[in-house]
């Protein structure tokens, strides 16, 4: 499966992402932000960094990049994309996701481990793990905070639509798990199609046991065995 | 562009060359009349200001060259020693390492952000501009007493600098050291470390080589920010510095640097260019000096060709300007066209603002008109150097032979000198600084802050490259020289506890102005521990950066020589972490103790801040056999955990031994008995170097002591590991500790963000 990694100048985790996906049996290649066209791409990750500085808003100016119309229509299609972090922070300003990140509740950028729930499998980006899975791997933002108005967050929970949420060691949902305020501990969201993910934490730094964890790989191995044909239409997430 | 000799004249508008215009350039009357030697005229306005710039502290280091000349610079793996951007070491594999340390500590004490983040962006540029590229920074902070606001106010504004700019940048922080006493009220210390890798071939140097190449300025433009830094840096801060000197302090725009790194290293792959420099201190003017010098060339540019900011800037402002992001690029003859498509790529501009001459000449023109005109040797290599003797101060003496016999017995009794030594802000977790950096991105991050050294790994193979930075301050003020060998002691045991081999260092030496009799003596002191302890143990100096003039209203900080030591893991199967890990493993003490309290976090934090007696003896033979012993442990594989005694002593360790990493549950107990003949307080707090305290299966305890015995390293078995939520439990002679790991977790973990959000 050939995997288009989008590289803003100010991106940062494109190579992380392109190793993942060659980890996990994939074929990667870069494309530049200025590029129109996606080529013969089967999937889109977006990465994190800091897509033009941000300076203004994090992904505020990233969607104006050439690239982001193929990215866009690309979605439109039924195509699978992945944000991590201000990949996450770009497809929702290009209103390709709904809700926004918040600074976070500390005010200070985070960078640590956290432990989510997987809370539901079977979907594109979560075949691979068990519904209820706690999984560890590392974050790193400062503007993570998952906002939302009540209509929407609604709508996210009554359609399944949080893949992941923060948890504590054990699975539990607490207040202390959330690291940066996230309404309802959200750490991933779908869109309503199911083709499109975004999350804060980083799968694409928990690819080798060196690393101290292996739980991102599943995320990426799901991926590339979703096997989603561009412009097939609605694909049902059950 | 005009080729003929014409000598420069004033400009219209130029001040006269007084006595007084001199001396506020921070020349002396001698250095004056060596310059006019050297022009054999009098020397222009501007003139006088690139001279100033580069026979400063800050580029001349004329108060520190001959005794930094004793330090050792080579090894069989050294491909690049002192002189250059960065030092580089060959790392195996086909790599080699840039790496350097560097400070920004006056400019951190006007305006903590942006002093520490255009910190964190110049030495990045450093590191990249020798082709390697980026993939570790560390850092070494010194600030005053945390119960001051302005100590709150530097300390979050530094790191919240460091931070930003290096994660936007996208470079992991992988380690360092934080400091808290009141040494550095007013003058904290801001020390940044990059390291960075490159395939040994893609190396390039600062040099301007090939008559008729093309200098290019590349980056950010020019503008009237940071004109004279190299001399501010070179001064002393006095009361109300710090509006008066905010306009000397440079604006960091970490995207700039991301795309000027992407861009820079996209440059020398090309092979379009043959030398480049970042305009660091005294910007245009020492990167244009310097490469000349290097390669005995000459250089003529012309000022009007800069790209600037703002209209009206004269020669001077454009040479002296230390504008952040910008650099100096020679490119090959007929090559300028693909150099700026490179640069257009990246969104950043480049402009031909002269070329490499064989004039052996600095030479400026604006629009054609001559201004400066100076032989680039002499500026750049004929900086007058001094040695002046030094003396001792009368009160470090005192403080260091005081009787430390009253302080033995610690006022509430011992449980609450453990708690306060263990929370106090030196021992107790920096999880609150590290958790603001970016600690895994790009996925190479092996052994992340928090342990005793960064580990990050050779992208594509299993080696690995620790790194840590060291200095204890108070050591180094009660004794300058074995506390310089004890910071470059401590530094090597730090890698060499993750299982790395001690390579080289890179040093900062931050003191005050070698002005005073008493500085130069610390500063001297220092150099030769640190000669001796480099030469012993085989790690030589690759270059570092000399910071004097550290002091406010005449109180110097305490002299700080930072070490930043590099080690090299071959096999990163065989890393050592420093937390103990299963229960009923065997604990042992590698080295003596011998209960040394001087200069003790112990005194300092249960004394009501006393910073007295002799601080620690450094034995380089001892450490030298502790290390090569650790390595032939870790090589080995019988070890489970390994982790330094340093500040807080045997206390510190063991607790963070237990308590490991945050975030990963409460940690594991241990149960710890120890017979030496010492008072509780100097068995368990004393800083006595020269120890390790090591864990293994029990299965593998004869063999450690074997090896231990075939290095003579003494090596006794302390206890036991004792499992998840356990207690921590010490027996002296004399005493019985019973420690809940929650509690310990509350002042280990719980002290800085405690005092943070208050």
């Amino acid at each position: 499966m050939k995997v288009a990694v989008i590289t803003f100048p100010g991106s940062n985790c494109d190579q992380d992402c392109v190793r993942s996906v060659e980890l996990a049996g994939g074929s990667p290649s870069y494309v530049w932000h200025r590029e129109t066209s996606l080529g013969d791409a089967d999937a889109v990750i977006v990465p994190g960094g800091f897509a033009h500085g941000d300076y203004l808003r994090p992904g505020g100016i990233a969607r104006f990049s050439p690239i982001m119309d193929a990215v866009i229509d690309f979605g439109r299609d039924g195509g699978l994309i992945v944000g991590i972090c201000n990949g996450f922070q770009v497809l929702c300003e290009a209103g390709m996701l709904p809700g926004a990140l918040l600074r976070n509740r500390s005010l200070r950028f985070q960078s640590h481990d956290c432990h989510l729930r997987v809370e539901r499998s079977g979907t594109p980006f979560t075949a691979d793990y068990a519904r209820g899975q706690v999984i560890r791997m590392p974050l790193s933002h400062a503007d993570g905070n998952y906002y939302a108005d009540p209509g929407t967050l609604a709508g996210l929970e009554a359609d399944g639509r949080v893949l992941f949420r923060y948890c504590d060691a054990r699975g539990n949902v607490t207040h202390e798990a959330n690291p940066n305020g996230s309404l309802n501990n959200i750490a991933g969201i779908v869109n309503a199609r199911g083709n499109i993910l975004g999350m804060m934490p980083h799968p694409d730094r928990a690819i080798e046991d060196i690393l101290g964890s292996v739980d991102g790989l599943p995320l990426f191995r799901s991926l590339l065995a979703a096997d989603v044909a561009v412009g097939a239409g609605t694909r049902e997430v059950a | 562009m005009i080729a003929t000799a014409e000598a420069p004249r004033p400009r219209p508008g130029d001040p006269a060359i007084t006595p007084e215009l001199v001396e506020d350039h921070g020349l002396s009357p001698e250095e004056y009349e060596q310059i006019r030697g050297i022009m054999g005229r009098k020397p222009t306005f501007t003139e006088l200001g690139v001279f100033s710039a580069m026979w400063s502290e800050h580029c001349g280091y004329k108060n520190s060259k001959r005794l930094l000349r004793l330090l050792p610079t080579r090894a069989p793996w050294v491909i690049q020693g002192p002189g250059e951007n960065a030092g580089v070491i060959d790392v195996g594999a086909g790599y080699a390492l840039a790496f350097k340390i560097e400070s920004h500590n006056h400019p951190s004490a006007v305006e903590p952000y942006q002093g520490a983040a255009t910190g964190i962006g110049g030495i990045l540029r450093d590191v990249f501009t020798m082709g390697a590229r980026p993939v570790a920074t560390l850092n070494s902070l010194h600030f005053g007493d945390l119960d001051r606001p302005r100590v709150r106010y530097l300390f979050s504004g530094v790191v919240k600098g460091i931070g930003d700019y290096g994660n936007c940048v996208g470079i992991p922080s992988t380690g360092g050291e934080v400091y808290f006493d009141r040494g550095y009220e007013d003058n904290p210390i801001v020390n940044a470390m990059c390291l960075g890798l490159m395939r040994k071939e893609d190396l390039i140097r600062g040099t301007a080589e090939g008559v008729g190449n093309t200098l290019m300025a590349v980056g950010a433009r020019t503008g009237r920010d940071g004109i004279h830094g190299a001399t501010f840096a070179s001064e002393e801060l006095s009361e109300g510095d710090d509006e008066a000197s905010r306009p000397q302090v440079q604006v960091g725009d970490p995207f700039t640097e991301k795309l000027l790194l992407e861009a820079s290293l996209e440059l020398i792959a090309s092979g379009h260019i043959v030398g480049i420099q970042d305009m660091g201190a005294a910007g245009l003017t020492s990167s244009g000096a310097e490469m000349a010098g290097r390669s005995g060339t000459g250089v003529e540019m012309d000022v009007a060709r800069v790209p600037v900011r703002e209209a009206g800037m004269t020669p001077y402002e454009i040479l002296l300007s230390e504008s952040q992001e910008r650099m100096l690029v020679v490119a090959a003859a007929g090559r300028e066209d693909a150099v700026r498509e490179i640069l257009e790529k990246w969104e950043l501009e480049a402009a031909t603002i002269g070329s490499v001459t064989a004039s052996g000449t600095f030479r400026v023109l604006e629009a054609g008109v001559p201004v400066a005109d100076i032989p680039a040797l002499p500026l750049t290599e004929g900086c007058p150097t001094y040695e002046r003797p030094g003396e001792e101060a009368e009160e470090v003496r005192s403080l260091r032979d005081m009787d430390l016999s009253h302080y033995i017995s610690p006022p509430d009794g011992l449980e609450s000198a453990f708690l306060a030594v263990v929370g106090s802000p030196n021992v107790a977790s920096k999880q609150w600084v590290y958790e603001q950096y970016d600690t895994t991105v790009r996925a190479n991050s092996i052994e992340r802050p928090g342990g005793d050294a960064g580990v990050i790994r050779v992208p594509g193979t299993n080696r690995g490259v620790a790194a840590s930075t060291d200095c204890n301050g108070r050591h180094t003020y009660l004794n300058p020289r074995s506390g310089a060998m004890g910071a470059v002691a401590e530094a090597a045991r730090n890698v060499t506890c993750t299982g790395a081999v001690p390579m080289a260092i890179t040093n900062c030496l931050n003191f005050g102005s070698p002005l005073k009799p008493h500085i130069r003596h610390q500063f001297r002191e220092a150099v030769l521990g640190m000669r001796d302890a480099c030469s012993h143990f085989e790690t030589p100096v690759t270059g570092g950066n000399v910071s004097f003039y550290n002091e406010t209203d005449g109180e110097a900080v305490y002299p700080t020589p930072v070490i930043g030591m590099i080690g090299v893991i071959e096999d990163l199967d065989t890393i050592v972490r420093h937390s103990f890990r299963d229960e009923g493993d065997a604990i042992l003490l590698l080295g003596a103790n011998r209960g040394e309290l001087g200069g003790s976090e112990y005194l300092y934090a249960v004394h009501d801040g006393l910073v007295a007696g002799e601080p620690p003896d450094v034995n380089l033979a001892t450490e030298r056999a502790l290390q090569r012993c650790l390595l032939a442990m870790t090589g080995r594989k019988v070890l489970k955990s390994a982790h330094d005694v340093a500040s807080g002593g045997l206390a510190a360790t063991l607790v963070e031994s237990c308590l490991g990493r945050p975030r990963k549950g409460d940690g594991v107990g241990a149960a710890v008995r120890f017979d030496d003949d010492l008072p509780d307080t100097a068995l368990l707090f004393g800083e006595d170097h020269g120890r390790v305290v090591v864990s293994c299966g029990r299965e593998e305890e004869d063999r450690v002591r074997r090896i231990a015995a075939d290095y003579g390293v003494p090596c006794t078995r302390i206890g036991t590991v004792t499992g998840e939520g356990a207690a921590l439990e010490i027996e002296t002679r004399s005493s019985t500790l019973k420690l809940a790991l929650n509690v310990l977790n509350d002042h280990y973990f719980g002290t800085i963000p405690g005092i943070m959000s208050e």
